[in-house]
Order: C-alpha cells, then sequence, then structure tokens
C-alpha cells in the first residue's frame, strides 16, 4: 500500500498533467475559498446585528442546529437537480456549511464584548455605528477567526463531494478511486486533503494568534491547539 | 456544591455508559440490522448505482419473496468493482448482471463478443462460488452516444468515423469507464481515438445526460435501453468493431443459494420473459414524470408476465 | 409504508442505529481520552491537535477505506458505525477537555479536601460539573452523525441517504426533499431530547443560563 501510494505521488504526470494534484488542489481551493466567503458576506453582517442588538439570539442557535442537521449530500443532489450541472449548486451546498460556525462565532465575539466597555463608549457619546465597529468588532475578532477556522476546516473535507456531481477538486481521486475501487487513488487524495485541511488550519491559527491580544487569551480557547467545533459549542450550549 | 445531586447525576451518566458500552462491545445492536449474517435460506438481493438495474433486483426480489423465498434488498451499491467483491465476500447473494460487461470485468484479455460465446466464457472464468443461470435475450449496452446536431455537423453514425474528431471531443462516462477494458481503453485500441478529455460522471444517470444535452461533453456513455436517448434525440455511434461485447441481462448468484430449486426456476422464467424492448419500456415507466414506485413498477410487470 | 418509492420506517430506523451508535462510542471513548488531555499539558497537545485533523478525513474514503482496515464485509454497518465514531471522538475528545476545564479549581480542591480519591473526584465531582459543556459536544456529534450517514449512500449503506442517490439517479426531486426533511427532523429530535437530558443531568446549568443571558 506505502510503495505504491509512493508510486502515484512520485509519478511524474501527476504533477504535470492538465488533471494532475496542482490542478485538483487549486480546484479545491477555490471552491472552499468561495464557499467560504460566500458564507462569510452573508453570516458575518447577520452575526454583527444579533450580536450588537441582542435580537434574534434564538436564530442563531435554531439556524446553527438545523443547518448543522442538513445532510450536505441531499442537499448538493438537490441544489443540482435545481441549478443544473455546475459551481452554483456546489458552492451553495457548501455556503450552508460555513454559515453556522460563522454565523456562531461573530455573534458569540460580539455579544461576549464587556458591557462596561460598550457603555463607557456609549457615555462618550460614540455612535452605535462607532461602538460596533470601534470597540465590539475588533474585540470580537478572535471569536470570529475561531469560527472561520471551523468554516474552513469542514468545508474543505466536505468539497469533496463536489466531484460526486462531475466537479474537480481533490474528490475526484476519491469518487473515481471508490467506483474504480482502486485504493491508492482514493488514499493520496484523502491524504492531500487533510494536508490542506492542516495547511489552512496553521495558517488560519496564525490569524487568531495575531488578533488576539496575549492578556485576553483564556485556556478554554488556548490559540495553540486548533478549535473543532468551538464556536458551534458555544451556540448550541447556549 | 451539592455532593448528592452529583452524584446521582453522575450515576446516571454512568448507567448511560455502560448501556453505551455493553452496547457497542460485541457489535450486538447491529445484529437486528438487515446486514447481519443472513440466515442460510435468506438471499440478499444486490443492484448497481442506475435505475435500470436496481428495478431488476427489485423485480428478482419481489418475484423471490413471491415464491416463498426470504430475501433481503441491498441496492445502489455502486459500480461493479464494488459490487461484486460484495458478492464474493457474501455481503449480497444476487445481483442482475449483463453478460458482456461481466465477461470483461473477469478476464480484461476476453475477446468475445457474440452472446453465447460471451456467456459461455463467463461461465467459464467465474470463480466456483458463483454461477450466473439462463442469459435473457433483454440487452442492454453501453454505447457511445452524440446529440443530434453533432452527429449531422460531423456526418456521423459510426464510431469508426470519428478517428479524426477525436481531439476535440470531451468524452463522459462513469468513472470506471475510464478504467475499465471496453472504456476509453478499448475505444482507444479498437477506433484509434483519444480523446481530448474524459469527465467522470455517472453511470447513464442525469450527470451524463445533462452534459451531453449543454454541450459540456460531445459523445457520453450511455445505456442502449436508456429512454433519455430517445427523449432527447440523441444519436448511438454504430459499433462495427464490437468493441461493446453482447450485454443480456443474466442474474449472476451465490451457487450456495441454488439449494432451494424455486430459487433458479423463478430467475430463469423472468429472464425468459424479458426482452429487450420490455426493458426500454419499463425504463420509460420509471422515467415518467409521475415517478411511479419501483416496487409497482415491478409486481406489475411481474404479473402482466404471469410470474406473480 | 412505502413513501417515495421506499420503504421508510427500516430506513429511519437503520439510520437512527447508524448515527447514534457511533456518538455513544465515540463518547466512552473520548472520555478517557479527553481526561488525559486535560490532565496532561502534552497530551493536550499531541491530541487536540490530532483530533483536529481525523476531523478533515473525507467521510466517502473513510467508509470505503474501513473493510480493508478491519478486515470486515464490504457491505457490513460496521463499516460506517466505526468510520462515524472516529468523526464522534475528533468533535467529542475537546468536549471533555473543555467541560473539565470548566471546573473552578477551588471545587476541586474542596473535593479532595473532603476525601475524593482521583477516580471518584472524577466520576462524582468533575464529570457532573462538565455536564452542560460535554452535552452541547455530544449534540453538535449526534446532529452530524445523521448528516454524515446519509453520505454511506454513495456505497449503498446510507440509510435514508438512499432517497438523495436513488432521486438522483431518477431526477426525482420530490424524493430528495422527503429524505432531507426526514433526516433533518430526526436530527432535530434527537438534538432536542439531548438538550432535556443535559438539563436533567445538570438542573443548575439552566438555572443560571438566564442570568447569562442578561448579558
Amino acid at each position: 500500500m506505502l510503495s505504491s501510494l509512493i508510486a502515484w505521488f512520485g509519478a511524474p504526470a501527476q504533477w504535470s498533467a492538465a488533471a494532475g494534484i496542482p490542478t485538483r488542489l487549486l480546484q479545491h481551493l477555490g471552491y472552499t475559498a468561495l464557499s467560504v466567503l460566500v458564507g462569510a458576506v452573508i453570516a458575518v453582517p447577520v452575526g454583527l446585528y444579533i450580536g450588537h442588538t441582542g435580537r434574534g439570539r434564538l436564530l442563531v442557535v435554531g439556524l446553527a442546529n438545523g443547518l448543522r442537521a442538513l445532510p450536505e449530500l441531499g442537499v448538493l443532489v438537490l441544489f443540482v437537480l435545481l441549478l443544473g450541472l455546475g459551481l452554483t449548486p456546489v458552492v451553495l451546498a457548501l455556503m450552508l456549511l460555513a454559515i453556522p460556525p460563522l454565523l456562531a462565532g461573530t455573534y458569540a465575539g460580539i455579544s461576549g464584548v464587556d458591557p462596561a466597555a460598550v457603555d463607557a463608549a456609549r457615555g462618550m457619546g460614540m455612535t452605535e455605528r462607532q461602538i460596533l465597529f470601534g470597540v465590539e468588532l475588533p474585540n470580537a475578532l478572535p471569536l470570529m477567526v475561531a469560527g472561520l477556522r471551523t468554516a474552513t476546516l469542514q468545508v474543505v473535507a466536505t468539497a469533496t463531494i463536489a466531484a460526486f456531481v462531475s466537479l474537480g477538486g481533490l474528490g475526484r481521486y476519491i469518487v473515481d478511486g471508490q467506483a474504480q475501487r482502486d485504493f491508492t487513488q482514493m488514499a493520496g487524495g484523502a491524504i492531500l486533503v487533510a494536508l490542506l485541511a492542516i495547511v489552512l488550519e496553521v495558517a488560519l491559527q496564525g490569524v487568531q494568534r495575531a488578533v488576539t491580544p496575549g492578556t485576553r487569551a483564556r485556556p478554554a480557547s488556548d490559540p495553540a491547539t486548533p478549535a473543532v467545533g468551538k464556536p458551534d459549542t458555544v451556540t448550541a450550549g447556549g | 456544591m451539592r455532593p448528592t445531586r452529583a452524584l446521582g447525576a453522575s450515576f446516571l451518566a454512568a448507567l448511560a455508559l455502560l448501556v453505551a458500552a455493553c452496547g457497542g462491545g460485541g457489535g450486538d445492536p447491529l445484529a437486528s440490522q438487515p446486514q447481519a449474517p443472513a440466515a442460510t435460506d435468506t438471499i440478499r438481493v444486490g443492484s448497481a448505482n442506475f435505475t435500470e438495474n436496481r428495478l431488476l433486483a427489485e423485480i428478482y426480489a419481489t418475484a423471490l419473496s413471491i415464491r416463498g423465498v426470504k430475501v433481503e434488498r441491498q441496492f445502489g451499491i455502486g459500480s461493479r468493482e464494488t459490487y461484486f467483491p460484495g458478492l464474493r465476500d457474501g455481503s449480497i447473494d444476487l445481483v442482475p448482471e449483463y453478460t458482456g460487461n461481466l465477461l470483461q470485468y473477469l478476464d480484461g484479455q476476453a475477446t468475445a463478443t457474440a452472446p453465447a460465446d460471451v456467456y459461455q466464457q463467463v461461465v467459464a472464468k467465474l470463480p466456483p462460488s458463483l454461477k450466473v443461470l439462463q442469459a435473457s435475450p433483454a440487452e442492454d449496452k453501453d454505447a457511445v452516444v452524440v446529440t443530434r446536431a453533432f452527429a449531422t455537423q460531423n456526418n456521423l453514425t459510426s464510431l469508426d468515423q470519428i478517428g479524426p474528431l477525436c481531439g476535440n471531443i470531451v468524452f463522459g462516462g462513469p468513472p470506471e469507464f475510464q478504467t475499465r477494458p471496453y472504456g476509453i481503453p478499448g475505444i482507444q485500441k479498437s477506433y484509434g481515438c483519444t480523446f481530448k478529455e474524459f469527465r467522470s460522471l455517472d453511470a447513464g444517470g442525469p450527470l451524463t445526460v445533462a452534459a451531453l444535452r449543454d454541450g459540456s461533453i460531445q459523445a457520453a456513455d450511455l445505456f442502449t435501453t436508456d429512454p433519455s436517448i430517445p427523449n432527447n434525440d440523441f444519436v448511438i455511434l454504430q459499433d462495427p468493431k464490437s468493441n461493446f461485447a453482447a450485454q443480456q441481462v443474466v442474474p449472476l448468484i451465490n451457487a450456495s443459494k441454488l439449494g432451494n430449486p424455486a430459487v433458479a426456476d423463478v430467475l430463469n422464467l423472468i429472464s425468459q420473459k424479458m426482452d429487450t424492448a420490455t426493458l426500454t419500456d419499463l425504463n420509460k415507466r420509471l422515467d415518467a414524470p409521475d415517478k411511479p414506485d419501483p416496487a409497482q413498477v415491478a409486481r406489475d410487470w411481474l404479473s402482466s408476465a404471469g410470474i406473480g | 409504508m412505502r413513501l417515495f418509492g421506499a420503504d421508510i420506517l427500516p430506513l429511519a430506523a437503520e439510520h437512527i442505529v447508524l448515527a447514534l451508535v457511533p456518538v455513544l462510542l465515540g463518547l466512552v471513548i473520548s472520555l478517557p481520552l479527553g481526561w488525559w488531555a486535560w490532565r496532561s499539558r502534552g497530551a493536550r497537545r499531541i491530541l487536540l491537535p490530532l483530533t483536529g485533523v481525523l476531523y478533515t478525513i473525507p467521510s466517502l474514503a473513510l467508509f470505503v477505506v474501513m473493510p480493508i482496515v478491519l478486515g470486515t464485509r464490504i457491505l457490513d454497518p460496521v463499516n460506517v458505525v466505526v468510520a462515524l465514531t472516529v468523526y464522534a471522538v475528533a468533535l467529542l475528545v475537546r468536549s471533555v477537555v473543555d467541560g473539565l476545564d470548566e471546573v473552578p479549581s477551588e471545587v476541586l480542591t474542596a473535593g479532595v479536601a473532603m476525601g475524593y480519591r482521583p477516580l471518584g473526584l472524577l466520576v462524582g465531582v468533575q464529570l457532573p460539573l462538565a455536564v452542560p459543556v460535554l452535552i452541547a459536544g455530544v449534540r453538535v456529534a449526534a446532529v452530524s452523525s445523521f448528516s454524515l450517514v446519509a453520505v454511506g449512500a454513495i456505497i449503498g449503506q446510507g440509510a435514508l441517504g438512499a432517497l438523495f442517490t436513488q432521486g438522483f439517479e431518477r431526477f426525482y426531486t420530490a424524493q430528495i426533499v422527503f429524505g432531507l426533511v426526514s433526516i433533518l427532523v430526526l436530527a432535530l429530535v434527537v438534538d432536542a431530547l439531548l438538550m432535556l437530558l443535559g438539563r436533567l443531568l445538570a438542573p443548575w446549568a439552566a438555572a443560571r443560563a438566564p442570568k447569562k443571558q442578561g448579558v
């Protein structure tokens, strides 16, 4: 198994062909980035609003749980039947996966800001907008990035199903390997997905550390360890 | 801190864990699941991941249970590359097969193309634990299919004219088509055709049909009994060099399940009553907008054929 | 009961078993691992990133590789159960650590002073106090598990997920929607039951919650 894997990774065609590893990797990264981005465009403003006003907090909990319970495979095939082949159904399906952690992280970050600081800012005559962007947002960044990490991790692992509906990405190796009963190809694909996830995780950890003031780090959100499901836990417990 | 309450809670938690541990340890909670080792008199019917094969499997299963044989259904397992090992390891016992593709799976070098030759070769090449019963006159072949517009534009009716066009054709089919002997390697060998690109889609399913229709591929692997071919006015290219061998529908069964003579009897009867026109018609019924229940379609056909 | 071309009740029962057995197994495995990671900084540094990596293994790949790893038959439901247990562990080890972290050190000191030995302290004091965080983690794991089972449909093992592959093959949108709704309902019912269980096991947490909401 190991020697065939080495041979699989070592074959020059894997690295040069149009459908080789670099192409698949870039496609996979592209699906992930696009889905997380679209998810963020929706989730972050909603999270900011709910965190700041405190209105609709039940929506966050309900939505986070409801969306997490949606089976990706079903959502994807449904979107493909409704919207046709292509990138749109895949990005929409993956976006649904990215929204709960992003929303939860943003909401938890904003609502967790010390109310004394917010009151002080209000007392100083800052507008609500200034409070949100000048006081709350900077303090919420660490949890927001934690949400981004979870979202990215889930999307990057799930983006493999794009291949089930004829797109590319690293899932191609897994879906084709399954149909052809080629375990080397499957294992190669799975390893590449895991590697990509680790690289993204380490990079986002760096971002999280950069936005976290040293003194505020609590042991439970130790930035040196991955926070899989962490912001989710925050809302689910709420 | 209330120690009594804490203790009570922890007791409950421990109880829950105990239940979990007992449940999980021996794999017992799964014993009641349909996939647990079957009694010797139960036949597990499997199928590939496309509609026609599911229907044939449903017909087998329904007919067997009408004859008093216990059946379990395990449909949609995937490609032959996946379900054949399942037949060998006892995960399933019976599957509707197609002689030509089965032969090429058993022997990548096989050259037989005529129905009788193919069938004999299959019988010879099968491992002793597996048996094919009577082959049906019903045939469902893989075929290279293009749109009417593409065929007209390039004056294309047969695969032996495709050679010069191949460099511009993106070909779509199920992932396994890329590696199967009659797939991309076979087309390359028989017709000297190297496609510009291969796109992994599905086994004659919605992806392949949609991709051919919207022009993201120019040629596709579809099945000859597929109603979407006439529905979309697709053109089946002739295969003068018989790259695609005869593909008679045939029950492939675990030999140990043939102890009860009723099993082979009813499956053979189905093979005799089924033909290509019937199969095409059944596919058409399943494809109708009212999406009939395959179990009902299977029952209806069995009773019309005088079996059920 | 046949609905949308499928025997819905056995499929639903199968779905529940395939989704929940892994969560229970995952909890059993995660408790000692999480406790170890909570106690030892070294173990934490290894275990938490490791479980993070486990979570990134694509489920389809894990399902297909299982028979080779376990020596099981190709269509054995144990394959799906073990694969999903891996994901449950990946989520729950962290919950156990977080839950134990929540217990204030004064409480531990008081427990020791009352004569609790380490195991008694864990079972009698720490775990009960960790219940709210733990249940939150179990809820996430359970809900995700319901969704992940469906992926097994690609290898003929997905219980209700079969409605997706079958519906897709036949352009049968209603069948897919029905599958989505069924799985969603099952998952949310289980989620609500787990929430109630959490209230039952840790009533003080629910009583404390409104104070938090005032923030």
